[in-house]
């Protein structure tokens, strides 16, 4: 599929050295996105984390161990691999800014886009979403919920991309060129050290335009070539190495 | 009690002992129609499956049977368009057994999709990027040919043909099988290819990956080939295990072992691309995305052996059995070869669906085990107890071996 590119590119760019793993960003971003609590959560690949925080570590033993807390939105890929295997459409990269979006109603369940998709940034409603003790009445009101049976994901809180542009219309600037800090996700807002950047990388006013410049800057799986929209940082060597598979012979 | 109802002059069980051996399908089929109550009612997380593993049993399930299916087609294109005449005698069967693994497999489909009501999205809302479009497309297609090939044969029952206007449509569809033949075999060529082409363009799942030929990855054409070197031996076992359980002679030695020279010529087809294709893809496309081979296994589910039984115990041997005139004309050594081709086409879908999605791609994320449940494993064997009663039917009240008379004269 050819890729397509956009004016603006919505980047995300998270500091791996400032995260503390806290879990703020999974939580808002369950409270945002209106992601019904699981009824028996144990099963963690049945839940619906559209933000996961892994934990990876250097591989040593005590007392040298170190960790490292890499939060994993969905990539929004220059490249996805989940857009051109979906039958119906379903799922598409063509608005400007480059987001992977999810049309719920147009979902039939397949499921080949999380087949299709290595980050696991895929998740499928298994039951009934049930919303107990009128937890209802909190619901987020700009995003709507998913009935069992479809496919949904991060979508950079795209809700609040709309309510930006409504914003910069009504102040009278192009909603098309919002300025640094006026769209920010949920999960940035939520992290209270900081660890998260958002932006257009494509505008020079934008911080995280220069931050992925940064040479500790890299993104997961570039050789399998899906071109991310979500880059980390980290000053440590074994972090930046579990970025991507390496042959033994071929280190960074 | 319904004798008149059998075929021209041939003998058939008693119906107590016939209907006391359909109480066992009957069961299987009602407790696979219990989980499929449970799972339309409460949704796919009764299942096993989960994030992780969002194709698992059914799926390999589905892509196994219709492999197998591919009997149908490829019996069909010889007899009708190349003309083997001898072929006459076991394309019956054949087609029964190609509408029952799809007509099954697309029941399996209308639970794993998560929202059933929204399937004819596929033709709706179709992306012409998508394998999957192109597999809804020619599955019902062809569903529907292999429907208008099995109509003539339900027609031909003794009581059916002697209404006259049932009878000269039936013979009318007859004339005319060959088209549908053709139209068949054209249609599972492109969904057999398009569920190999399904794993093949995952650029993002190096077990599956492969680049290709214009717009269809190698495994397209594996898949193809891997179903009509495995198809028609199925049709044989099956009607083997027919003939065991009836004590009856069926179909003449020489036509199964015909099936099995043509199944194992395209099995040798098969072998010699699916060793290159494994070796370009071990040597030259794992190490570009940073990746060994020997990182594609895991454990003993999805371990080296299942590789190796697939190409050698399961792909070479029968290949090489198959096609020795002189072990292909020893029964018990065709059913072996026969088996062991058939498990091997089953291993291939399983590890195109299950393996590819297991192996960790990022650096730091784990291997995942699937176990199917209960769920899984009712719906599915309904689908078998399915096609044991349509098959039973068949049998008993349809002429579906037009050499039974003659092989069983005393
Ligand atoms: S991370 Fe996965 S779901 Fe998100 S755009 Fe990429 S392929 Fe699609
Ligand atoms: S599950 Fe939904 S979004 Fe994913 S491929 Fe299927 S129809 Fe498309």
């Amino acid at each position: 599929m050819q890729q397509m590119e956009f004016d603006t590119k919505w980047t995300m760019v998270v500091d791996v050295d400032k995260c503390t793993g806290c879990g703020a960003c999974m939580v808002s971003c369950q409270a945002e996105n209106n992601i019904a609590p699981m009824e028996e959560g144990s099963n963690k690949l049945k839940t619906l984390t559209w933000m996961l925080v892994y934990e990876l570590n250097n591989g040593k033993e005590f007392p040298n161990r170190e960790v490292a807390y890499l939060p994993r939105p969905c990539m929004q890929c220059g490249h996805p691999a989940c857009v051109p295997v979906c039958p119906v459409v379903a799922t598409t990269k063509d608005e400007e800014g480059g987001i992977v979006s999810q049309i719920y109603p147009r979902c039939i369940g397949c499921r080949y886009c999380m087949a299709a998709c290595p980050y696991h940034a895929r998740y499928f409603g298994w039951l009934d979403p049930v919303w107990p003790g009128g937890m209802d009445k909190a619901l987020s009101p700009s995003t709507s919920t998913r009935p069992r049976g479809v496919v949904e994901k991060c979508n950079f809180c795209h809700t609040r991309l709309m309510d930006a542009r409504a914003r910069a219309r009504s102040e009278g600037l192009d909603p098309n060129k919002l300025p640094d800090g006026w769209y920010q996700p949920a999960c940035l807002e939520a992290c209270p050290t900081g660890a998260i950047s958002f932006g257009d990388v494509k505008n020079p006013e934008h911080k995280v335009h220069e931050l992925v410049k940064n040479p500790n800057a890299f993104r997961i799986l570039e050789s399998i070539g899906m071109d991310p929209q979500v880059y980390y940082i980290s000053r440590r060597d074994w972090v930046r190495e579990q970025s991507d598979n390496h042959v033994a012979e071929d280190k960074h | 009690m319904d004798s008149n109802l059998f075929p021209e002059g041939v003998k058939r069980c008693g119906l107590p002992k016939f209907l006391l051996w359909m109480v066992f399908p009957t069961i299987i089929l009602l407790w696979g129609a219990y989980a499929a109550a449970k799972i339309f009612y409460y949704g796919i997380g009764v299942t096993g499956l989960d994030n992780y593993f969002g194709f698992g049993l059914w799926i390999t399930f589905d892509l196994a049977v219709i492999a197998l299916g591919a009997g149908a087609f490829f019996t069909g294109f010889l007899k009708y368009i190349l003309k083997i005449d001898q072929l006459k005698n076991i394309i019956n069967l054949a087609v029964i057994l190609g509408f029952l693994c799809y007509s099954g497999a697309m029941l399996i489909l209308t639970m794993d999709i998560g929202q059933p009501i929204r399937a004819w999205f596929g033709y709706w809302h179709p992306n012409v990027h998508s394998m999957l479009t192109e597999v809804i497309f020619c599955i019902t297609c062809y569903c529907t040919v292999l429907i208008i090939e099995f109509i003539p044969i339900i027609l031909e029952q003794k009581q059916l043909n002697k209404i006259p206007f049932l009878h000269h449509f039936a013979h009318h569809l007859h004339v005319n099988m060959a088209l549908f033949a053709g139209i068949g075999t054209f249609l599972s060529t492109f969904h057999q290819g398009s569920l190999g082409g399904m794993y093949g363009v995952m650029f993002g799942r190096p077990y599956a990956f492969r680049e290709g030929f214009f717009i269809w990855p190698w495994t397209f054409f594996l898949f193809v080939l891997s179903a009509v070197g495995s198809g028609p031996v199925f049709t044989v076992l099956v009607c083997t295990l027919i003939e065991k359980m009836t004590g009856k002679k069926l179909v003449e030695y020489k036509v199964k072992a015909l099936m099995g020279k043509i199944a194992g010529t395209m099995l040798c087809v098969y072998m010699f691309f699916k060793i290159i294709d494994t070796w370009a893809w071990a040597v030259g496309y794992l190490p570009t995305v940073g990746m060994t081979f020997d990182q594609m296994f895991y454990g003993n589910v999805y371990g080296q052996w299942l590789l190796w039984t697939e190409l050698v115990l399961c792909g070479i041997v029968p290949a090489v059995m198959l096609i020795t005139p002189s072990i292909r004309n020893n029964p018990s050594l065709l059913y072996t070869a026969a088996i062991l081709d058939c498990i091997g086409v089953s291993i291939n879908r399983y590890v195109f669906t299950v393996q590819t999605i297991a192996i960790p791609v990022m650096p730091f994320d784990n291997w995942e085990i699937y176990v199917p449940n209960w769920a899984e494993w009712a719906t599915s064997l309904m689908i078998c107890a399915y096609g044991a009663l349509v098959l039973s039917l068949c049998y008993r009240y349809l002429p579906v071996f037009p050499q039974e008379v003659k092989l069983n004269k005393k």
